[in-house]
């Protein structure tokens, strides 16, 4: 057992308004200047949607990430390492600017400084890469709000496979919202992919940085992260990422996008693991048995077997008391709620999320339906306008009963906590029927939903 | 086999890098490992660092009132991050961290911008004449005047209005040239052709203060805003004699079921939508009525999407099932108690009978309209009774609007029934009955048709009379055994109104779901005691009959016992931001130390005279009014002349000749003014100035704005503004009206005036339409820059502004900026004005004694001779005051004497307040010579937030407790605990520079905070049985003034939007032709800005569509070949619009968004229709006035600022919209 500690987030996506806040105080903090224009370290997706950069999950085209080969080792998506060492000079799986989008912004002078002319005066947009006049027909964002849409949703690559379930019309409409970070993998690609060593991962705290100094621009971590969230700063020729806010984290401060929540959706805290079962668990033969090969490589800090091998490989005393009351490892590990992004990209990555529920459709309106009421309680699920296929697309390789477990554990404790927000007593068997003890309930439904700045942090 | 990497070759060769590097790569070589903290991360370390972190907030018409820290480096702002320190809510509630938005955190782009305003400019063609005027003639004044009397000098500078062309000027010749227009304008034409407008105090209140309190010092009315944004839910006002108050969003957690109907918290309160998705986890049922898929809709369990505008529709069919299966079939005690106590259901109605024989609702039964012991009682006139089961007879109860005023009423204006039992309803098997004639609105061609159905009856005296709660029962078609009339078979029956299943041919929403939530929200509170909440907003309260909407729904938190609970009853958002220091507030901006009363003028009817928009009426008062025949003969504007000179609404400028003038030539007759004007206007030698809307005597001249964007923003017929107001080009292409369209009353000009104002100035810090089109722009210091104060009604604290760095550039704080203006101002005025008496024309006030000027609502219109003018009462009153021009900045900057010797008054309750200003004189300094002398400072920005503060209950608990125990007397009822526990409490600037401070609970506000309880309306009320500011005390839903009966709204009822095709000429939605497809056109609030503030800030267009753009649904583009992001063009009567298309199926089929509000800065091309500039989304709209809006002079009837009037109504537009098929050019 090789113990280690690992900065995590969870969001509950259940919780997020899509307000974009966070992106633009990171954007604001970390990105806002030349050679970045067109980067977001934190960036907030309507699904179904493209996502930024474009169809960054269809891992068809774009390979990255880990794959398990037949031999059963793993490899990067995009070739093992030295053939990657063989093709720094041209990278061909790199998405294209047009891909993120191209930056532009605004001759704002002319407002005031315009001449007498014949038209009321107008700033028009230009190309911040080229500095020519441009016509804006993307953004990083430009899929908001849409629910889809017939021109762009459709080619959006978690539709795969559950088409017939997806149809774009008023009727059937749904849409949720998807913040996305870097996800500080356990198994991290990018770094595998750096032919100079450039990328590292912090040994005390797990967050995946780029060495300024050493990264020479070769965007192999571009490509390798199947995320997409490491990026190309044009004007330097380095790779930049996300942070994980370390200069913050360091005296004890919350990132900025989890401060800066207006949804308070976000969770940070300490996972500890066993470093030595991460590569076992990344290889795990069926994408689906990935969640619970990664939930088996988390330490719980209350086994004094791990609280003496922590000890051992140098772990403080105070981190052990943070994994004890992480909020992160309570919704991973107690609550089973909180699910990672993509586990079949076999990055093991640390940035997890609670699944949305959604309105009912309007075929189960029409019938008479309440929420709230016990007989409906599970039925429900079923009826909710965001189909489980897609959030299992999303989080669970496709395993659908995962995401119901999930979900059905979120309406529990809405109708659980109903009995007491009326007066009455709370009814354990709700609790017990997901699988749960009252207090657990009553625990998950504080954290959740009174979520006190001590608590998310 | 065991795990690894790649294969074995890979590994052994690429595995060699762990032997090249300092840092630890793992044992299966997947990664490297490094400690934190060496030379490569140096970067990221630099970027963090700060020099100081400074508080402050944003300015902003949001309601958002969030603590920003804001991040200095260098002397740079660097960027903005929330502040997490609001005191807490207590251990088992979320909390108010983070407050903010991507807006706000995007505001510090504004700092350093290229839209930056950093001097003062001025257009180069006024400039240049000024200059060589000035040069000429010496006195600035004189020069101005040569400018302004010169028609083709005024032409020329007026036309070149927002066609480029500004240039540098410096403060002291812009400040001159401002100054001198105003001295002009008030020497030539009155104080009252002057205006000021800046919207919504709250945000930034000493902002606010600094223009409004120099106009309203020389006599220039301030433009309201509340009423003119549409976001005044005049049902408010009309249902609880209350402006608005609401719950903080705190107390979303505290209800059981919440429907969010027609607003879009996730959108619009951004900072607040956590306390909606968390109180969910609370068990909390959730229910969305939305046209569209909107944000909030994916936090919701269930989604009605009514057709747009026919929320009424749907909300009366769920009073019907409320009313059916809550109070006749069966029965609650706590609704049944609540509707007797705390509503004016049980209360007295007479049915009259008709010349044609039939009966139709008529007066409230008073005091004095029948034999019994209080009908000679003072002010019986004003005591509505009910009908007592105890002694089987009508009495009066306590706390009607007669108990409110006069000796009599002392200790009696309360809730307290005593031993009274008011009997609800008449209804028996055996009851004698009358079918009353009631109007139903929902035909095809959209007039009224009438139906009769049977109220039971008893007999008073001479009358003949029934319950407002039979009366309902009859309104909402809830029959029972026995009544005459059309009644419904059933839910399922559609004929009827208001049943489930007629509401679905309207709005579409299925029957069954509609009932169903009318049971669930109303079984709710039968279990919660109250805990079911309407969140209410733009959507359902834009529209033409927005009233009628907003009475449907407050219909059903009502009966259900909602209103005055925590977690229940009403939440209107939108607009309706909360200057929590309210009475010290209104004493520093509207000078009511110095000056009383104060001129204050309705927007939307001043815009509806001023840019010509009434010319442009193809219709009469009637036609809009569905037939009813309430005004026959009549136009908008005949009706909006009445209200003026019946005192019920103001009008400024108000008359023909000049408000100094006047009370010159009454000296000179030797005559006392009131009577000299009384006389003349019954002769006819003065008029209105609403009588000769093109008489250049009689509109305004001068329009400063600051805070402001007008005409890129709020201005509803943004073209007709541009045109008529200004003199520069405008879209416009509508038709005036034709001869027998036209106003009866008002002369009507061959030409409209274009180019009224002499004068548009705004103080701003970025360039919006408003600079653009000013001929003077002044440069702001922005948030970030200056000291203020900010709360809001989402939460219960007060905090502040601070500069994080001093204003750049030459830009200054709008204190400073008015001073300097107020200063030169003075300074002129020596030669040129001097002392003069101005007759100020006030309206007749809510909360005075001037409510009881129109006794049963009666109209009597003097010029009809239907009764005598007196001012104050069948008039508005007439008071002349003296104003010492040359001492304008000398009272600006201290604090006067009227708080000394009237003391100041607040919603009815007068203070004394001689401590408060002792310690201000003490804390400020006291002015030692001149006209201020030995009057309390006020020479700075914070002195203005202290003086505000100092005057008010909410952050003085000396005031709070002394307020409250005025009205304890008044109501007999214990009150001063409310505020015991913070009676020593005094909140100066200094603690809102530490953190948000929760306020005080106070009397100039309807709920409570004592104990650190979430604040919700009516509370106090409810639980101290405090009357609402109505005609009977109680929440009032039977509003039996004569226009509202004529109107056939004395009842909740359903309208639809307006008919376009019918009162324009406009397509019909859904027809196609040249110009693309006809659709409904509405303009909810944007996601990427906050009105048009933000919506040009890079960050957001980069996260949005780059520039103006319009949501259509897949259908409708698809009708006319329109693809996502394809170049678009709208067209109507109004104007034009040129901007990009986003086409989704989250949009119903048949209705466009335009989001408001997108100017018309960022990337507007060329229109296809007129090559010209495409227009903003005000270029679709116009201002559209409802008759009621302006009922004036009866109780809760009556005009306050902001309180009442009509609303600039945005939401029953239509366009039609087409792909523009020529090329985008600029």
């Amino acid at each position: 057992m090789k113990v280690m500690a690992q900065m995590s987030m969870v969001m509950n996506l259940d919780k997020c308004i899509g307000c974009h806040t966070c992106s633009v105080t990171c954007k604001q903090a970390w990105t806002n200047r030349a050679g970045m224009e067109y980067v977001w370290f934190n960036n907030v997706e309507t699904r179904p949607g493209l996502g930024y950069p474009r169809t960054w999950q269809d891992q068809d085209e774009w390979k990255g990430g880990w794959e398990l080969r037949r031999n059963g080792r793993l490899t990067l998506k995009s070739g093992n390492r030295l053939k990657k060492l063989a093709s720094i000079f041209s990278n061909p799986k790199l998405p294209s600017i047009q891909h993120y989008y191209e930056p532009w912004s605004y001759d704002y002078e002319t407002l005031l400084e315009s001449p007498v002319t014949r038209n009321y005066p107008v700033a028009r947009p230009y190309s911040l890469l080229s500095g020519k006049p441009m016509n804006v027909e993307w953004s990083g964002n430009w899929d908001d709000d849409l629910a889809g849409s017939g021109e762009h949703a459709v080619k959006d690559p978690m539709l795969k496979g559950i088409e017939d379930k997806v149809k774009f019309e008023f009727e059937q409409t749904f849409m949720f919202y998807l913040p996305r970070i870097c996800e500080h993998c356990l198994n991290p690609a990018c770094a595998a992919s750096c032919p100079s060593g450039a990328i590292y991962k912090r040994e005390e705290d797990g967050i995946v940085l780029v060495d300024q100094d050493k990264c020479r621009g070769w965007r192999m971590c571009v490509s390798g992260c199947p995320y997409k969230k490491v990026y190309f700063n044009h004007k330097t020729g380095k790779a930049e990422k996300c942070t994980f806010c370390y200069p913050r984290i360091e005296v004890g401060i919350p990132t900025v996008c989890a401060e800066t929540c207006v949804g308070r959706l976000r969770y940070i805290g300490i996972m500890l693991y066993d470093a030595d079962r991460v590569l076992d668990a990344a290889s795990v033969e069926d994408d689906q048995d990935l969640y619970e090969a990664q939930v088996g490589c988390f330490l719980d800090p209350y086994d004094p077997e791990v609280q003496r091998a922590a000890e051992a490989d140098g772990i403080p005393g105070d981190w052990i008391e943070a994994a004890k009351k992480s909020p992160v490892r309570r919704l991973i590990m107690d609550y089973r709620v909180a699910l990672p992004l993509h586990p079949e990209y076999r990055t093991m990555p640390m940035v997890w999320y609670i699944p949305p529920l959604s309105p009912v459709v309007d075929v189960v309106k029409e019938t008479g339906y309440d929420a709230e009421d016990r007989g409906n309680l599970f039925a429900a699920i079923d009826a909710l306008r965001i189909p489980v296929e897609y959030l299992a697309n999303l989080f669970t390789a496709g395993d659908v009963p995962t995401v119901d477990k999930v979900l059905r554990k979120m309406a529990a404790m809405r109708s659980f906590m109903r009995d007491i927000n009326l007066g009455g007593d709370p009814d354990e068997e709700i609790a017990a029927s997901v699988g749960m003890s009252a207090e657990d309930m009553y625990e998950m439904f504080r954290l959740m939903a009174i979520a006190k700045y001590d608590e998310r942090y | 086999m065991s795990a690894g990497l790649d294969d074995k070759l890979s590994d052994a060769l690429v595995g060699t890098r762990r032997f090249f590097t300092r840092a630890q790569v793992s044992d299966d070589h997947r990664a490297m490992y490094a400690e934190g903290g060496r030379a490569g991360d140096s970067f990221y370390r630099d970027r963090w660092s700060h020099d100081k972190v400074v508080r402050s907030t944003h300015g902003v018409n949001c309601t958002g009132s969030c603590s920003w820290k804001v991040y200095v480096k260098d002397g740079i702002i660097t960027w903005e991050a929330q502040q997490t320190d609001y005191p807490s809510t207590g251990a088992d509630k979320p909390e108010y961290e983070p407050r903010g938005c991507p807006r706000g955190a995007a505001f510090s782009w504004y700092t350093y911008s290229p839209t930056r305003v950093r001097y003062p400019y001025v257009r180069a063609t006024l400039l240049t004449m000024f200059q060589e005027a000035r040069a000429q003639y010496g006195d600035p004044v004189v020069a101005w005047a040569s400018i302004v009397q010169d028609a083709e000098k005024a032409s020329r500078y007026k036309k070149a209005r927002g066609k480029g062309g500004l240039v540098r000027a410096s403060w002291a010749d812009a400040v001159e040239m401002i100054a001198a227009a105003h001295v002009y304008t008030i020497k030539r034409h009155g104080p009252d052709r002057i205006a000021g407008f800046s919207p919504i105090p709250a945000m930034s209140q000493v902002s606010y203060a600094s223009g409004a309190r120099f106009n309203e010092l020389i006599g220039a009315p301030m433009l309201s805003f509340y009423d003119w944004y549409a976001d005044l839910p005049v049902a408010s006002p009309q249902i609880f004699g209350d402006q608005t108050d609401v719950p903080e969003s705190g107390d979303w957690w505290d209800a059981a079921y919440l429907i969010m109907w027609g607003t879009n918290v996730p959108l619009t309160r951004t900072p607040d939508a956590h306390w909606m998705t968390e109180a969910r986890y609370r068990g909390q049922k959730v229910v969305v009525m939305s046209p569209d898929y909107a944000e909030n809709v994916k936090f919701a369990d269930e989604w009605l999407a009514p057709a747009p505008g026919t929320d009424a529709a749907l909300a009366m069919a769920m009073g019907h099932v409320v009313l059916r299966e809550f109070f006749v079939d069966g029965h609650v005690d706590f609704f049944d108690d609540y509707v007797k106590k705390y509503t004016d259901l049980p209360f007295l109605v007479t049915v009259e009978r008709q010349k044609d024989g039939s009966w139709k609702p008529g007066k409230n039964l008073v005091a004095a309209d029948f034999e019994n012991a209080a009908r000679t009682s003072e002010n019986a006139l004003f005591k509505p009774v009910v009908f007592d089961e105890g002694t089987g007879a009508p009495v009066v109860p306590n706390g009607t609007l007669g108990h409110r005023f006069g000796d009599e009423g002392v200790g009696k204006w309360n809730l307290d029934l005593e031993n009274l039992k008011p009997q609800l309803s008449f209804w028996s098997e055996a009851a004698e009955s009358v079918a009353v004639r009631l109007p139903r609105f929902d035909a095809p061609d959209g007039q009224a048709v009438h139906e009769e159905r049977g109220v039971p009856v008893i007999r008073v005296g001479e009358h003949l009379v029934t319950t407002v709660f039979d009366l309902m029962l009859a309104q909402y078609g809830v029959g029972r055994p026995g009544l005459p009339g059309v009644w419904p078979e059933g839910y399922d029956d559609p004929r009827v109104p208001y049943t489930p299943a007629w509401q679905e041919e309207i709005t579409s929403v299925p029957a069954e779901a509609c009932a169903r939530i009318a049971r669930e929200f109303a079984r709710n509170s039968v279990d919660t005691q109250g805990r079911s909440m309407i969140l209410m907003g733009a959507g359902t309260n834009h529209w033409y009959h927005s009233d009628l909407v907003y009475r449907a729904m407050l219909m059903l938190t009502t009966i259900t016992g909602c209103q005055g609970r925590n977690g229940g009853g009403w939440a209107h958002y939108v607009g309706q931001e909360k200057v929590r220091p309210l009475m010290g507030f209104q004493n520093a901006a509207f000078a009511l130390d110095w000056t009383r009363p104060p001129r204050h003028m309705t927007q939307t009817a001043y815009w509806y005279v001023h840019t010509g928009q009434y010319r442009y009426d193809t219709f009469l008062a009637d036609t809009v009014g569905a037939g009813m025949s309430a005004f026959p003969g009549q136009t908008i504007m005949d009706l909006l002349l009445k209200s003026a000179r019946m005192g019920w609404s103001p009008s400024y400028p108000t008359f023909d000749k000049s408000s100094i003038e006047i009370p010159d030539l009454a000296a000179k007759d030797g005559v006392d003014v009131k009577d000299w004007v009384v006389d003349k206007l019954k002769s006819g030698e003065l008029k209105f100035a609403l009588e000769e809307p093109e008489n250049p005597e009689n509109y305004p001249r001068v329009l400063t704005l600051w805070r402001s964007n007008l005409l890129g923003s709020s201005a509803k017929g943004d073209e007709y503004f541009l045109r008529h107001l200004l003199g520069a080009e405008g879209a416009v292409t509508a038709r005036q009206a034709a001869p027998e369209q036209r106003p009866r009353d008002i002369a009507w000009a061959d030409e409209i005036v274009d180019g009224k104002l002499d004068m548009l100035m705004t103080i701003d810090f970025r360039m919006t339409s408003s600079t653009l089109f000013s001929d003077v722009v002044l440069p702001a210091a922005t948030w970030y820059e200056k000291h203020d104060i900010n709360t809001t009604d989402m939460h219960p604290f007060i905090h502040s502004f601070n500069p994080a760095i001093s204003p750049p550039w030459q830009s200054k704080t709008d204190w400073d900026a008015w001073k300097e203006i107020a200063k030169r101002f003075s300074e002129l005025a020596v030669d040129h004005l001097g002392t003069r008496t101005d007759l100020v024309v006030k309206p007749l006030w809510h909360d005075t004694p001037e409510a009881m000027a129109t006794p049963h609502g009666v109209v009597r219109d003097w010029k009809l001779g239907e009764c005598d003018p007196i001012p104050g009462k069948t008039m508005p009153a007439l008071i002349p005051v003296e104003r010492d021009y040359t001492a304008v900045y000398d009272k600006m900057t201290a604090v006067g004497p009227l708080l000394d010797t009237l003391g100041t008054t607040c919603k009815g309750i007068t203070y004394d307040v001689g401590a408060e200003v002792e310690k201000l004189r003490q804390e400020h300094g006291v002015v030692a010579t001149g006209p201020a002398a030995g009057r309390p400072r006020l020479d700075t920005d914070i002195q203005v937030a202290e003086m505000i503060m100092m005057l008010s209950g909410a952050t003085n608990g000396h005031l709070a407790t002394q307020g409250f125990r005025t009205q304890e007397q008044r109501t007999g009822q214990r009150m001063h605990d409310l505020a015991a526990e913070s009676e020593g409490r005094r909140i100066t600037f200094a603690d809102t520079q530490l953190a948000p401070q929760p306020v005080i609970t106070t009397p100039e506000w309807s709920g409570s905070e004592t104990g650190g309880r979430r604040y919700s309306p009516f509370t106090v009320n409810i639980e101290r049985l405090k009357p609402f500011h109505t005609l009977t005390g109680r929440q009032h839903f039977y509003l039996d003034h004569d226009w509202m009966l004529a109107m056939g709204e004395a009842l909740p009822t359903y309208r639809p939007p307006l008919d376009m095709t019918r009162l324009f000429g406009e397509a019909e939605i859904g027809a196609t032709g040249e110009l693309g497809v006809s659709v409904r056109y509405l303009t909810p609030h944007n996601k990427w800005s906050i009105h048009s503030e933000y919506q040009d800030n890079l960050f957001m267009l980069s996260l949005s569509r780059g520039g103006q753009t319009v949501w259509i649904s897949d259908q409708d583009a698809a009708k006319v070949d329109i693809r996502d992001n394809d170049w678009v063009e709208m067209v109507n009567r109004n104007g034009v619009v040129a901007c990009r298309a986003i086409v989704s199926h989250r949009m119903p089929e048949g209705t466009v968004y335009m989001h408001h509000a997108q100017d018309r800065l960022i990337d507007v091309p060329l229109t296809q229709r007129d090559q010209k500039r495409g227009g903003i989304h005000n270029s679709m709209t116009r201002i559209m006035m409802k008759p009621s809006h302006l009922i004036g002079g009866y109780a809760q009837l009556s005009y306050f600022f902001n309180y009442i009037g009509p609303t600039g109504s945005n939401r029953d537009e239509v366009t039609m919209i087409r792909k523009r098929t020529t090329p985008v050019e600029y």
